[in-house]
């Protein structure tokens, strides 16, 4: 067991918000990581905003305060994940895409190596039908930011192996997170639960029947959601949240999931929530 | 060493660190007053209060100094600060 956490060497693919939160999660706990992205500026500025999440995090009290940070290493090419413990894969949520990411990872990494697609709504299955080895292959939802949230979903998929649940266990235990295992199927738990009560909450504004503000302080107020649907979908990112209802509603043919005429507005108009500084909410403050 | 920034009262800073916050909140704030618990600003708003603390008393917040307790009141970021600048300047 203890050995274990030394010995991980993180490959994290995808510098976005997601990969960036898992990188400064890792680091905060003295694993090292290779951060790889194709984008070269997204990727030059990375160092710079991973010090910036990983002063919140300290500030939060979310990370150690006696483990040394993890090394950071910055790549262009997948060819980088060639000597990572585990890769984890953090790019847009589009089904094409990754599976072409998760191609060129298993053509690098050495047998066995444990494969994870951060993911919140595509079956791991459909990209284990593309890939070799679909044995190596988790899927894992992080949470934003993940060093905040202590909890994650891990999504086995129907070929996914022992070997790899047991490499799961053990990168969560050096990431000190907590995951809980689900099986496998569009949006998994969280997102098929969430993203549907954050589409109609959207839609109840959209119909004027309440307030941005009226829908997150009912749903705070009397059933205790922490930050109210609205300003969660702010914090997940709109463009995000409405790339995985059309995952969710292609898949399920669920029109309860077909995004919501006023998070595609919010997309056009580019307030893609905290991120961009607007969504439902303004974040001149953050 | 008799420069008007080496003697920065606990008021100078209070004020200084006040009229940023009215800039960015739009109202005013008392010294004791929860800017967290208040809900006007979030945590991540601390990351900017860390950086503008930073900058302008030339002081570095690290280790476990790096508490949103320390910024959670605008008498908590003058108390942290005047400790910052007394400990780097006198040298103890």
């Amino acid at each position: 067991m203890t050995g274990d956490s030394g010995a991980q060497q993180l490959a994290v693919l995808g510098a976005g918000t997601m990969g960036l939160g898992i990188a400064t999660l890792a680091i905060g706990r003295g694993v090292p990581v290779v951060l790889v992205d194709v984008d070269q500026e997204r990727l030059s500025t990375a160092p710079a905003r991973l010090r910036k999440e990983l002063r919140l995090a300290q500030m939060m009290g979310a990370l150690p305060r006696d483990v040394a940070a993890g090394r950071l290493d910055l790549a262009e090419s997948v060819t980088a994940a060639a000597d990572a413990t585990a890769v984890i894969e953090a790019i847009t949520e589009l089904a094409d895409l990754k599976a072409k990411v998760h191609q060129e990872i298993a053509s690098v990494v050495r047998p066995g190596t444990l494969r994870v697609t951060n993911t919140s709504s595509i079956p791991v299955d459909e990209l284990a039908g593309q890939v070799p080895s679909p044995e190596d292959l988790v899927g894992i939802h992080f949470m934003n930011p993940p060093y905040l949230i202590g909890t994650l979903e891990v999504v086995r998929g129907p070929r996914t192996g022992d070997r790899a649940m047991a490499s799961v266990a053990s990168l969560l235990a050096a990431l000190g997170r907590k995951g809980i295992v689900v099986g496998d199927g569009p949006g998994f738990v969280t997102s098929r639960v969430l993203h549907r009560m954050i589409n109609d909450a959207a839609n109840v504004v959209e119909e004027g029947r309440a307030s941005v503000e009226d829908v997150d302080a009912l749903m705070e107020g009397c059933l205790g959601h922490p930050t109210g649907p609205l300003r969660t979908a702010d914090l997940i990112g709109i463009d995000n949240l409405v790339d995985s209802l059309v995952v969710l509603h292609e898949r399920t043919g669920d029109d309860s999931f077909r995004p919501s005429p006023l998070l595609l507005r919010k997309v056009a108009e580019g307030d893609h929530g905290r991120k961009t500084g607007r969504g439902f909410y303004e974040y001149g403050v953050l | 060493m008799t420069d008007s920034t080496a003697e920065l009262t606990a008021t100078d800073i209070e004020q200084r660190i006040g009229e940023f916050l009215e800039a960015r909140t739009k109202k005013s704030w008392e010294p004791e007053v929860d800017l967290f618990a208040s809900g006007a600003v979030s945590s991540l708003f601390a990351m900017e209060l860390v950086v503008f603390v930073e900058s302008t008393f030339d002081v570095a917040v690290e280790g476990s100094d790096l508490a949103l307790d320390n910024f959670r009141t605008l008498r908590r970021m003058s108390a942290l600060v005047t400790r910052l600048r007394g400990s780097g300047g006198e040298g103890a």
